[in-house]
């Protein structure tokens, strides 16, 4: 497999350096949908100008890297490029080792459960075979590479495409059940954007699945594991924000950094939901529902790790897809990470409901973005209402597209338990509701 | 949502400050009548008028009235006399520990390339500078409530000053202390009445009685300011007494208010006639520039005038007619002068330091900002100090930065810049540019347009937003050398700015102001998006929630509406259902 995979990483190389060297780059940069306030490459250089001229970078509103990334970018100016396409192959061989070693778990965990006869008859056809899993991580590589809109985040030069990079190498060092450089990862991508800090929980319950540790609340070893895992993970949290404090020698990165992605002032339109509500808020309810919209990125993962207990991999993936619609700026980068992971499900398609209106919907939208952009901005004759609908429509399709594979999944496992060919009371064929 | 500004056209602009007061060259004041028992410190009140007819066929004209008084507001027994200086402004400066203040308020913008230089530039739009005193502690604070009461004094709406647009330069504003600068304002004739009232004799004699607000907003150009600062008395500078300059520019217009005629007269300007000076003025002239007419060809003027003076202004060495008004001869027979200009004024020197501004760009979402300064002088370069106050809203990028003349880069000697900060402050850029002789410099700069929230548009967003002029200072190097004779019988105009080195003379020049269009929300909407996002919200709430909590099962069919009928009542008989 490592011929195929060589052959994919060159031809996504090469594609991503012919759009660097074309005009199209500069234009790239400036869409909004690629590029937030807080990712975009425009102000990481304004970050280093700004300290070239002695000015902190955090006493404007401009710019709002963590202090890593403008230690890092400081020797790496003049190499970007390379940097974001090496980031991009270090993310696609991640998920490809990561994907690989999940599917042998998985074969291995299936062959359990046939030769312990847990399968009911009729639901051999939901067995999967070594045969239709051999190209899967192949796939998950190729989704990810060669997605538009990987591909635009990376010829843009924004650093979602480094946030991508730490979160794939925390997936790869949790399949493998490296605990202690799955802390260290989860805390980098923590320190990055907060949001991460939700994928802690599918981390906890792989990792205790994996040292046949049994998630149960009564249990000594189940809060033993607990806490060592937040020792490693907080002990690298702190000491990475203590080695930021000491790179620039003050505090002033935190209200910048942090308290940008939690209070949203700067309402640049982006893909997501917040932009036009908070430029439409009445300035008395402004904090609730900042507060509102920001507990409903965290506020899925307990009821969801609670549901998806036995499948850990599955809760990584529908964690990643809240947060990329319901973070605070998102961009195209991070839809694309977990748009990644859909090749893993591959065999759940027959149990899909919605997919052809979502990927119809998902087309459209990300065709009629920078048309209502241009007609809004440039044009001038549209008005920002146009743009806001095709967020909204945008988000409904993710939505919609997320909880059609929960329902698939959930499915599949019903199936699995009950038997794929159902029957009522009479005799005749059933038909299943969720009650 | 600024309800009054949204009637009137905002302009933006800054004031002109001053140097630190020293080496001034007036006269020893005149010690008032005052009853022998009560020793009060000595005022005096002067006043001028300056007019210039420009080659383009305008008439320029300011009037100065200075009061300069021995006394010391810091002291700890308050003043309580006052006499020509006004009480309103002598209580602000000793309840504010105010050192200087200068306030403009200028309609109209000043141009440069064809009137030349003004004799007290001031940018469009009202501008306030303050220099507080050292032992002052609370700056923030004192401002609010200083440009509150002058808000009050003037009937202008300088309380829109605060944070936002409010700036400290470290270099362009002489002396280094903590100066404060402000911008945006409407002038209109409301700031006419008030500003008169701080004259000694109103607007009831002397040349005050020329001030009447329908002639002079129809002009091009109207700038009407207050400056206060102390001043030595000596060379030695042992003690200071404090001066208050008011100051009144206006540029008529030749189609305008002169209807096409070049001739000039002062009923034709102000619908008025001087009949007597101010008694309690010392000195009460009237000045006009006839260097362009040495022979008289180009213009004469009546009644003839024998008294001549000669100053050297802005590097150029002038000759100016005279009319005293505190003689009884200058009124004739008839006891009022009407003076007459008949002609035009020849070319006139091209200003050595000129400046133009403008926005560059297409669309709402990034722009440019290119900031163009000329040097006029054949063979001299001269550094120039650039200072730009830019809203929170346009975010600079300072890396974009460039400057180049005469198509090669010009990197400046000096740069400060502070960055805004979102709703706090505006950013703030100076910088130290040298010019090369007889050539355009520009300096280009990139920013990107915000968008705000709801409520921090205007009434009219589709207007634009203001952002103020940007001030170019320097010393340049004049065309005349300086006289090095310090007398005291100089005219007023010619000495606000005394400078040091004989063989130049310092410029302050302003820009346009900008006016950039902000990308802007759909205002009739907040309840529709907050009720679709919300919307969107729940959509991904309820189906995450559907799938939590409940669990798949058979559904088995309901029976008809007759079945379920007959199975309730078998159920009240205690028969099995169907």
């Amino acid at each position: 497999m490592a011929a195929p995979l060589t052959l994919l990483l060159l031809v996504a190389v090469t594609v991503r350096a012919a759009l660097f060297r074309s005009s199209l780059s500069e234009l790239i940069s400036e869409r909004v949908e690629v590029v937030s306030p807080l990712t975009a490459w425009k102000r990481v250089i304004e970050g280093l100008a700004l300290l070239d001229l002695g000015v902190s970078p955090y006493s404007g509103d401009v710019f709002h890297e963590t202090p890593l990334t403008i230690y890092l970018f400081h020797f790496l100016v003049d190499y970007a490029e390379v940097t974001f396409m090496l980031a991009d192959v270090i993310t696609a061989v991640a998920l490809y080792m990561a994907v690989k070693d999940y599917n042998k778990q998985v074969f291995r965990k299936q062959k359990f459960a046939l030769e312990a006869d847990r399968y009911p008859l009729d639901c051999l056809e939901l067995i999967r075979s070594p045969k239709e899993m051999y190209y899967i991580p192949l796939k998950v590589a190729m989704f990810y590479l060669l997605n538009p809109f990987t591909i635009l985040s990376c010829v843009a030069k924004s650093t979602c495409g480094l946030n991508n990079a730490i979160i794939a190498l925390f997936i790869l060092s949790t399949i493998k059940g490296n605990v202690l450089l799955s802390a260290i990862f989860l805390s980098l991508a923590t320190y990055q954007s907060i949001y991460p800090l939700t994928l802690c929980a599918p981390a906890l319950l792989y990792l205790m699945q994996r040292q046949y540790i049994p998630v149960n609340f009564r249990r000594a070893s189940f809060w033993w594991f607990i806490v060592q895992y937040a020792f490693m993970y907080l002990g690298s949290l702190f000491v990475i924000i203590c080695l930021s404090f000491f790179l620039l020698g003050s505090w002033d990165y935190l209200p910048s950094v942090y308290g940008f992605i939690l209070s949203v002032p700067d309402l640049t339109p982006n893909i997501g939901l917040f932009w036009y509500f908070f430029a439409e808020m009445f300035e008395h309810f402004r904090l609730f529902f900042l507060c509102v919209f920001q507990i409903n990125v965290f506020f899925y993962t307990i009821p969801l790790s609670i549901k998806l207990k036995e499948h850990p991999v599955f809760l990584i993936f529908m964690q990643l897809a809240v947060i990329s619609i319901f973070k605070s700026y998102p961009t195209v980068g991070d839809i694309s990470l977990y748009m990644a992971f859909l090749p893993v499900w591959s065999h759940l398609h027959r149990f899909l409901r919605n997919i052809f209106l979502v990927s119809c919907v998902l087309l459209a939208c990300s065709a009629l973005f920078p048309v209502l952009w241009h007609l809004w901005i440039y044009a001038g004759s549209a008005n920002s209402n146009f743009y806001y609908a095709i967020t909204l429509l945008f988000n409904v399709a993710q939505i919609l597209l997320v909880s059609d594979y929960f329902y698939a999944f959930l499915r599949r496992e019903h199936h699995l338990t009950y038997g794929l060919y159902l029957k009522r009371k009479d005799g005749s064929e059933a038909t299943l509701v969720l009650k | 949502p600024n309800i009054q500004q949204g009637r009137q056209r905002c302009i933006y602009g800054e004031v002109s400050p001053t140097e630190a007061g020293g080496g001034s060259d007036s006269p020893a004041p005149k010690p008032a009548a005052s009853p022998p028992s009560v020793p009060r410190p000595k005022d005096d009140f002067q006043e001028e008028l300056v007019i210039r007819p420009l080659h383009s066929g305008d008439i320029y004209t300011s009037f100065q009235f200075r009061t300069l008084w021995e006394t010391d507001f810091t002291r700890e027994n308050k003043v309580s006399h006052y006499r020509l200086f006004p009480k309103s402004l002598g209580q602000v400066i000793s309840k504010f520990s105010v050192r200087e203040l200068h306030i403009s308020f200028t309609q109209g913008y000043w141009r440069t390339m064809q009137w030349g230089q003004p004799y007290l530039p001031s940018p469009p739009g009202a501008e306030l500078w303050v220099w507080f005193q050292d032992s002052l502690t609370d700056v923030d604070g004192t401002w609010k409530e200083l440009t509150n009461v002058l808000s009050g004094i003037f009937c202008a709406s300088l309380n829109f000053i605060d944070s936002t647009n409010t700036v400290q330069p470290s270099a362009s504003f002489k002396p280094l202390g903590i100066g404060n600068v402000t911008d945006h304002q409407i002038v209109c004739t409301e700031n006419l009445t008030p500003w008169k009232k701080l004259l000694p004799c109103g607007s009831k004699a002397g040349l005050a009685v020329l001030l009447k607000s329908e002639k002079l907003f129809h002009s091009s150009f109207h700038s009407q300011a207050v400056h206060i600062r102390p001043v030595c008395k000596d060379d030695q500078c042992k003690t200071t007494s404090w001066e208050l300059r008011q100051t009144l520019n206006v540029v008529f217009d030749l189609h305008n208010s002169g209807q096409g005629k070049n001739e000039w007269s002062l009923f034709k300007m102000f619908s008025r006639t001087l009949t007597e000076a101010c008694p309690v003025a010392s000195s009460s002239k009237i000045y006009i520039d006839i260097t362009d007419n040495s022979q008289g060809e180009q213009f004469e003027l009546s009644p003839a005038t024998p008294l001549l003076s000669q100053a050297v202004v802005l590097g150029d060495r002038r000759t100016f007619s005279v009319y005293d008004l505190t003689q009884q001869i200058t009124f004739g027979t008839m006891r009022s002068l009407n003076l007459l200009i008949r002609g035009k004024s020849s070319d006139m020197l091209r200003p050595l330091l000129h400046a133009e501004r403008y926005v560059a760009g297409y669309g709402l979402q990034t722009g440019e900002i290119h900031t163009l300064m000329y040097n006029n002088h054949p063979y001299r370069s001269f550094p120039v100090l650039l200072l730009d106050s830019v809203p929170w809203y346009l975010r600079l990028y300072i890396h974009t930065l460039t400057v180049t003349s005469k198509g090669k880069d010009n990197k400046p000697s000096y740069i400060h810049y502070q960055p805004s900060k979102d709703r706090v402050r505006p950013h703030l850029l100076e910088m130290l540019v040298q010019l090369p002789p007889n050539s355009v410099t520009e300096v280009t700069l990139q920013f990107e347009r915000a968008l705000l929230k709801w409520t921090e548009y205007t009434p009219d967003p589709n207007h634009g937003f203001y952002v103020g002029s940007s001030v170019i200072s320097s010393l340049v190097p004049s065309i005349v050398a300086m006289d090095t004779n310090n007398s005291r019988e100089r005219p007023l105009f010619s000495s606000f700015f005394p400078s040091k080195e004989e063989s130049s003379y310092f410029v302050r020049v302003y820009t346009e102001p900008l006016l950039v269009n902000l990308p802007t929300p759909d205002f009739s909407m907040p309840y529709n998006v907050i009720c679709l996002t919300c919307t969107v919200v729940a959509v991904g709430y309820g189906s995450l929630y559907n799938l939590l909590t409940r669990s798949f099962q058979i559904e088995e069919p309901s029976p008809g509406l007759a079945k379920r009928i007959a199975n309730i009542i078998r159920k009240m008989r205690g028969v099995p259902p169907l």
